[in-house]
C-alpha cells in the first residue's frame, strides 16, 4: 500500500492508481535521462563489455528509474549523484595527478575527499538526531536528515569518483569500486543510510537515526582506521578471481542483506530501551517499532538469499562447485539459518516483543562475523579483504 | 514448528565446526597439531570433513524429512487457503472479529442493489476478488479476498529447500561412501604411478558426479583426473583427453597476477576434430558435462643450473650443477669412503619465478616483486632433511641488499634466514672471496701484520718488535677461534678462559679485532682479485659488520654448501579442477523456487473482507482479516473503514 493514500484518510475516492498511473512528467523526463545515460555509456563502452555487462547496465537503468519513480527522494538523489560525478570526472581531464591540484577536487569531489566528506557528515548527522532526540526539536531532526542525505550523496559521488580513478591508473586496472573491504565498507554505510531513509520517510520515525547512525558511525570508525592505518583507499588491482560480472550484483545484493540487517538490530536497540521505559516518550510507539525492524529483515532475508544464491553460481563458474562449504560460504548459511528461524518464530508461531529484538540483535553478531570476522580469523577461498 | 527452530539452530551450530578447523588438510598437520591421541579422537567423529561426515548427513537428511512432511501436512490447508473465499463465514464468528464495523444505511435513495454494486465496485478498484451468498434469513453475504497467492509462497520456499538438498546429495560422496562402506571401492594411500593404481580406487567415465583435479605439465596431456580422499585418493577416468599447449601469467604492471590461463586441447574419440580452447579463472570449459576450469598452478619441472659454494673451504671458486624441479641431485661425496657418506641428496621441490613479498621494515610499504626464488631439501644418509629457500636476486632490506637463503628443519618452523650482503657489483662473489680468506690459516699472519703496522706501527722504540709479534699472535689466534665457529665459538673461548669480572671488557677488544681483522681480509681479497681496496667509512663498516654477521650464521646454515641459482628454463604446469555436477540443475531450480517464496510469502498480503448487507435491519457489516497481523493491516483496516462509510452517505 502507498503511504500516500494511507496518508489522505478522508478521500472519499477510494480509487487506487496503480503505479504507473501515478507517474507524472517528471517520473519520464526522470527514467529519459537514466535511458540516455545508458544508451550513452553502451555507445562509447560497448566493446569492452560482455552480455552480461551490457545487460546490467540496461538493468540498472531500469531499476534505478522504478525505484526513482516509488521513492521520489530517491530519483532526486541519483540525478544528484550523476551530475556531481560528472562534473568531477570533466575536471579530472583525464590526468589522476588533478586529485590533488584542482581545487574542487582536491577539497571537495575527488574520490578520496568526498569519502572524507560522507566520514564528517555521518558523524555531524548522529550528533544532531541525538540532539534533535533528547531537545524533541522538529527542526534539528530535518537538518539531521539533510545532513544524512548529503553524506548518501557524497558517499556515492566517491565511489564513482574512484571508479573512474581506477581506469585513470591504468586501463586493466580499472573495476568497479565494490572490490575490497574499504570500498565495501563504504557501501555499508551508504545502503544502510538509505534503508534508513526510506523508512524514516515512510513511517515518520527520524528519531531512530541516532540509533541507526551509530552503527554506521562504527563502520566510518572502520573506513578511518583502515586509511590512515594501512592506506587501504589506494586502488588495488583486481585479483584474477574478481575480475567476473558476478561481483558487480553479487556484492550490492550481499550489503543490501547486511545494511538491513544491521538497521534491524539497531531499531531492535531502540525497541528494547522503550521497553524499558528509557527514552519510550520520546522514540515511536512499540508497534512501529517492531514493524520497522521486521520489514527490514524482511529486506535483508530476501536479497541476502538472492546474494547467497548469486555467490553460489559465481563460485560455480569460478571455484568449479557451487558450494564449496568455504567459511564464507558456511557463515553466510548460518546467518540465513538465523534470519529463517527468526521468521518462523514471528510468522508461524506469531511471536512479538522482547525476544525477537534480543534475537535480532544477536543476529547482528552473527552477521558482523560473516562479513568481518571470517576475513580476520578464518581462512578459505575468499581470501581478498583480508586484514 | 519448535522443531523446525531447533533443526534450524542445530544445523548453523554444526555448520560453525567446520568453519573453525581447517578442513581438508593433509593429516600430518592434524597429528602435528592435536596429537596422536587427539587426532584419531577428531577422526572418528569426521572433524577433518564435517560435511561430509555422517552425523552431518545425518542432520541435513533430518531438515530435508521434517521439511518433507511440513509441506506435506501443510500443503493441503495452504491449497485451500489459497482457493477459497470463505463465504461460508457465519455471522456470528464474523462478531468475533477483531476488525469489525456495522454501519446503518437508512436512505431511500440508495436501494439495497445499488449499494451492492458499489461495495463490488470498491472491492475491485482495491484489487479483491469476492463471491456473492444470499443467507437464509434474506441477508446477502460478499466475501472477498486479496493476495493469497501468499500460500504458494509456503509451498515454494519449502519445496526448495527440498529439491535444493536433493540436488547437494546427487553432487555429494553418498554414493562413494555407500560402495565403500559395501567394499567395493578403496582410498588409494600411496604415492604410486597412476597406471598401477587398482581398479578398486578407481573411477569410470560414467561416474554421475565427481570433483577432482590434474595436473598438467606445459607440453604434456592425460586422461585421468585425481579425486581427493580423507587422507589418499580415487583415480577418475575421463572419457577424454587433455593436453596443455602453454601456461600463462599476466601481471599487471604492478606485479600482482592479472590472469592465470591454459591453452588446452581436447581429444576425444567421439569428436571429429579436437577442441582447442584457452581457459581461465572465472571462464572454465564443459565438455561432454564436464567443467573444466583454471584452479591454480605449478612448476612443472623448470630446468635449473647452480653455482655451489662450499661455504666452509679455503676455494674461492664455485662449482656448478644442473638439476630440474621433481628431480633428485648428488652434492659433494665421490673420493673416500668418509666423503661418500658425508653426499647430500639435493631434492628440487619448487621453482617461484615472481614472488610478491613486502619488504618494508614496519609493513606499511607495497608488496613487490622480488623475482625467482626456488625451494629444495638437502638430505644427509641418514635420511634427515633440511629445507631451503633461496632467492635468486638480492633483496633490498633497510636500504641495503642481502642474497637471501632461508632454512628449516621441519615444515612447521618458520625459515630462518642467513642474509649475505652483495659487494659493489651487486654479487656473491665478494662475500664469498672475504670468507675464502677468512678461512685460510696461510693468510692470518699477512693480516696480522697489516693490522700490527696499523695499531702498533707508530710507536718508536726497542719494545716495539716484542709488543708487535704479540699482537700479531693474538690476531692470527683470534681469527682461527672465528674461523672455528663465528661469534659463537669466540664467546665459548671467552668464557673458559677470562674471569667473569673481565669478560664484557674482553669481548668488546675481541670483537674490534675481528672487526679490523675482517676490514683486512676484505681488501686482501680484494687484492688478489685485482680489485680496488675499500677506504674505510660508514658504509664499509657495515659490509664489513654484514658479511661478519652472515660469516658467523652460516654455522647455523645447517649445510656446507650455498645454492647460488644461475640460470633456468622456467616450465609451468596448470592446475585443472574437473567436476561433473549433475544436481546443479536440481539446485538452481530450487534456488528460484526460493526467492520466489520467499517474495510471495513476504511481499503479498493476504487479506480477506466480508461486508454483509442485512436488509431487515438496514445495516451493513464489515468484517476484515489478515494471516499477517502487522502495521499496514492496521492501517488498510481503517482506510477501508472509513471510505466505506463515505460510500454509503
Ligand atoms: C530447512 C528448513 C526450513 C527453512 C529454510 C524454512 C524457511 C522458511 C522461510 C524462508 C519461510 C518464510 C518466512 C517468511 O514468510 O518470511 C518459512 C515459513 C514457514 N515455515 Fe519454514 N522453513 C524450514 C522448515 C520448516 C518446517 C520443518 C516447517 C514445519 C513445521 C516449516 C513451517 C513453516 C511455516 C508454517 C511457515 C509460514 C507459512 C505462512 O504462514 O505463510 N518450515 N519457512
Amino acid at each position: 500500500m502507498n503511504s500516500n493514500e494511507l496518508g489522505n484518510i478522508t478521500n472519499p475516492d477510494y480509487h487506487v492508481k496503480t503505479w504507473w498511473q501515478r507517474l507524472d512528467w517528471k517520473d519520464g523526463l526522470y527514467a529519459l535521462l537514466l535511458a540516455m545515460g545508458a544508451v550513452f555509456a553502451y555507445s562509447q563502452y560497448s566493446q569492452h563489455m560482455d552480455a552480461y555487462e551490457i545487460g546490467f547496465l540496461f538493468g540498472a537503468a531500469a531499476a534505478l528509474s522504478y525505484v526513482g519513480w516509488q521513492w521520489r527522494s530517491f530519483a532526486k538523489l541519483v540525478l544528484a549523484v550523476g551530475v556531481i560525478s560528472l562534473f568531477a570526472i570533466y575536471l579530472y581531464h583525464g590526468d589522476q595527478a588533478r586529485a590533488t591540484q584542482a581545487f574542487l577536487l582536491k577539497y571537495l569531489i575527488s574520490s578520496q575527499s568526498a569519502v572524507m566528506w560522507m566520514n564528517v557528515l555521518f558523524v555531524l548527522a548522529m550528533l544532531v538526531y541525538w540532539f534533535a532526540l533528547f531537545k524533541r526539536s522538529d527542526f534539528s531532526g530535518k537538518f539531521a536528515s539533510a545532513l544524512t542525505w548529503i553524506a548518501v550523496l557524497m558517499g556515492f559521488v566517491g565511489l564513482m569518483v574512484r571508479w573512474y580513478e581506477s581506469y585513470l591508473i591504468a586501463p586493466d586496472v580499472g573495476h568497479i569500486p565494490i572490490s575490497n573491504l574499504y570500498e565495501v565498507f563504504i557501501l555499508f554505510c551508504l545502503i544502510t543510510s538509505l534503508l534508513y531513509l526510506h523508512y524514516e520517510q515512510r513511517f515518520n520515525t527520524r528519531q531512530l537515526g541516532g540509533f541507526v547512525l551509530i552503527i554506521v558511525n562504527a563502520a566510518v570508525g572502520f573506513i578511518l582506521w583502515y586509511t590512515f592505518d594501512r592506506q587501504a583507499h589506494t586502488i588495488q588491482p583486481l585479483v584474477p578471481a574478481l575480475q567476473s560480472y558476478w561481483m558487480k550484483i553479487h556484492v550490492p545484493a550481499n550489503f543490501v542483506g547486511y545494511g538491513a540487517f544491521s538497521l534491524a538490530a539497531m531499531v531492535a536497540s531502540a525497541y528494547l530501551l522503550a521497553k524499558k521505559g528509557i527514552l519510550a516518550s520520546r522514540l515511536p510507539s512499540l508497534d512501529v517499532l517492531e514493524d520497522v525492524m521486521y520489514k527490514s529483515i524482511a529486506v535483508g532475508f530476501a536479497f541476502f538469499t538472492i546474494a547467497t544464491i548469486l555467490g553460489a553460481m559465481w563460485a560455480a563458474e569460478a571455484w568449479g562447485g557451487y558450494w564449496s562449504w568455504d567459511p564464507k560460504e558456511t557463515w553466510a548459511l548460518i546467518v540465513w539459518l538465523n534470519y529463517a528461524a527468526w521468521l518462523h518464530l514471528r510468522m508461524v508461531k506469531g511471536l512479538r516483543g522482547p525476544v525477537l529484538a534480543w534475537w535480532a540483535l544477536v543476529g547482528l553478531i552473527v552477521t558482523t562475523f560473516a562479513f568481518l570476522g571470517v576475513n580476520m580469523f578464518l581462512s578459505g577461498l575468499h581470501s581478498y579483504g583480508e586484514l | 514448528m519448535r522443531f523446525a527452530v531447533s533443526m534450524l539452530s542445530v544445523l548453523g551450530i554444526a555448520s560453525i565446526i567446520g568453519t573453525v578447523l581447517k578442513q581438508n588438510e593433509p593429516y600430518e598437520n592434524y597429528i602435528i597439531k592435536f596429537g596422536q591421541f587427539w587426532f584419531s579422537f577428531f577422526e572418528k567423529l569426521g572433524l577433518y570433513d564435517v560435511y561430509h561426515s555422517g552425523w552431518f548427513l545425518i542432520i541435513l537428511l533430518f531438515l530435508v524429512i521434517s521439511t518433507s512432511l511440513c509441506i506435506y501436512r501443510n500443503s493441503p490447508l495452504m491449497v485451500k487457503e489459497w482457493k477459497t473465499f470463505k463465504e461460508q463465514a457465519t455471522e456470528k464468528s464474523l462478531k468475533a472479529f477483531s476488525h469489525q464495523h456495522t454501519y446503518p444505511y437508512a436512505s431511500l435513495e440508495n436501494s439495497q442493489e445499488n449499494i451492492k454494486q458499489q461495495l463490488l465496485a470498491f472491492l475491485k478498484a482495491k484489487g479483491f476478488t469476492y463471491k456473492l451468498k444470499s443467507q437464509a434469513d434474506g441477508s446477502e453475504l460478499i466475501a472477498a479476498k486479496a493476495g493469497t497467492h501468499q500460500r504458494l509462497g509456503y509451498i515454494f520456499t519449502h519445496a526448495a529447500i527440498v529439491i535444493i538438498c536433493f540436488g547437494g546429495l546427487l553432487d555429494g560422496n553418498l554414493p562413494f561412501k555407500v560402495q565403500e562402506m559395501l567394499g567395493h571401492k578403496r582410498i588409494e594411500t600411496l604415492d604410486i604411478p597412476e597406471s598401477e593404481v587398482p581398479a578398486v580406487s578407481r573411477l569410470g567415465i560414467h561416474n554421475p558426479s565427481f570433483r577432482a583435479n590434474m595436473t598438467l605439465p606445459e607440453g604434456m596431456s592425460d586422461n585421468v583426473a585425481f579425486v581427493r580422499v580423507r587422507d589418499g585418493y580415487l583415480v577418475q577416468d575421463l572419457p577424454f583427453r587433455i593436453a596443455l599447449k602453454d601456461f600463462r601469467i599476466e601481471h599487471y604492471a604492478t606485479g600482482q597476477p592479472k590472469s592465470f590461463e591454459s591453452d588446452i586441447v581436447i581429444t576425444d574419440p567421439d569428436l571429429k576434430e579436437p577442441i582447442t580452447r584457452t581457459i581461465s579463472v572465472n571462464h572454465p570449459l564443459i565438455h561432454k558435462g564436464i567443467a573444466i576450469y583454471q584452479s591454480d598452478f605449478q612448476d612443472g619441472g623448470t630446468k635449473l643450473s647452480f653455482k655451489v659454494w662450499d661455504i666452509f673451504a679455503k676455494t674461492n671458486q664455485p662449482s656448478m650443477l644442473e638439476g630440474a624441479i621433481f628431480q633428485k641431485g648428488i652434492l659433494g661425496g665421490g673420493g673416500t669412503a668418509d666423503k661418500a657418506n658425508q653426499a647430500l641428496k639435493v631434492e628440487y621441490n619448487d621453482f617461484r619465478k615472481f614472488n610478491i613479498i613486502n619488504l618494508s621494515a614496519d609493513g606499511k610499504g607495497k608488496p613487490q616483486n622480488v623475482g625467482p626464488n626456488i625451494t629444495y631439501k638437502l638430505r644427509d644418509a641418514q635420511g634427515q632433511a633440511k629445507e631451503y629457500v633461496n632467492y635468486m636476486q638480492p633483496l633490498q632490506i633497510d636500504g641495503k641488499h642481502y642474497f637471501i637463503s632461508g632454512m628449516r628443519e621441519t615444515v612447521q618452523d618458520d625459515f630462518q634466514y642467513l642474509r649475505i650482503p652483495v659487494d659493489d657489483d651487486f654479487s656473491l662473489d665478494g662475500f664469498m672471496h672475504f670468507k675464502a680468506v677468512m678461512l685460510d690459516e696461510s693468510k692470518y699472519k699477512e693480516i696480522a701484520s697489516r693490522l700490527a703496522k696499523v695499531a702498533v706501527g707508530k710507536g718508536k722504540g726497542k719494545d716495539s718488535s716484542a709488543v708487535q709479534t704479540q699482537f700479531e699472535d693474538s690476531v692470527v689466534q683470534i681469527m682461527r677461534t672465528f674461523a672455528m665457529g663465528g661469534y659463537n665459538k669466540v664467546a665459548q673461548v671467552i668464557e673458559k678462559n677470562v674471569p667473569e669480572a673481565e669478560r664484557e671488557m674482553a669481548a668488546k677488544t675481541y670483537i674490534r679485532m675481528i672487526n679490523l681483522a675482517a676490514f683486512e681480509a676484505y681488501n686482501l681479497a680484494r687484492t688478489l682479485d685485482k680489485k680496488p681496496l675499500l677506504v674505510n667509512n660508514a658504509q664499509t663498516q657495515t659490509l664489513i659488520q654484514d658479511s661478519l654477521n652472515a660469516f658467523s650464521d652460516m654455522f647455523f646454515y645447517g649445510a656446507p654448501y650455498y645454492l647460488q641459482l644461475d640460470q633456468f628454463e622456467h616450465k609451468e604446469a596448470s592446475g585443472l579442477q574437473l567436476t561433473k555436477s549433475p544436481g546443479q540443475k536440481w539446485v538452481y531450480l530450487g534456488s528460484t523456487l526460493l526467492v520466489l517464496g520467499i517474495f510471495a510469502m513476504m511481499y503479498i498480503r493476504e487479506r480477506r473482507i466480508w461486508l454483509t448487507l442485512k436488509p431487515a435491519s438496514q445495516q451493513l457489516h464489515f468484517a476484515m482479516s489478515s494471516n499477517r497481523k502487522n502495521l499496514d493491516f492496521e492501517q488498510e483496516f481503517n482506510l477501508y473503514r472509513e471510505q466505506i462509510k463515505h460510500l454509503l452517505t
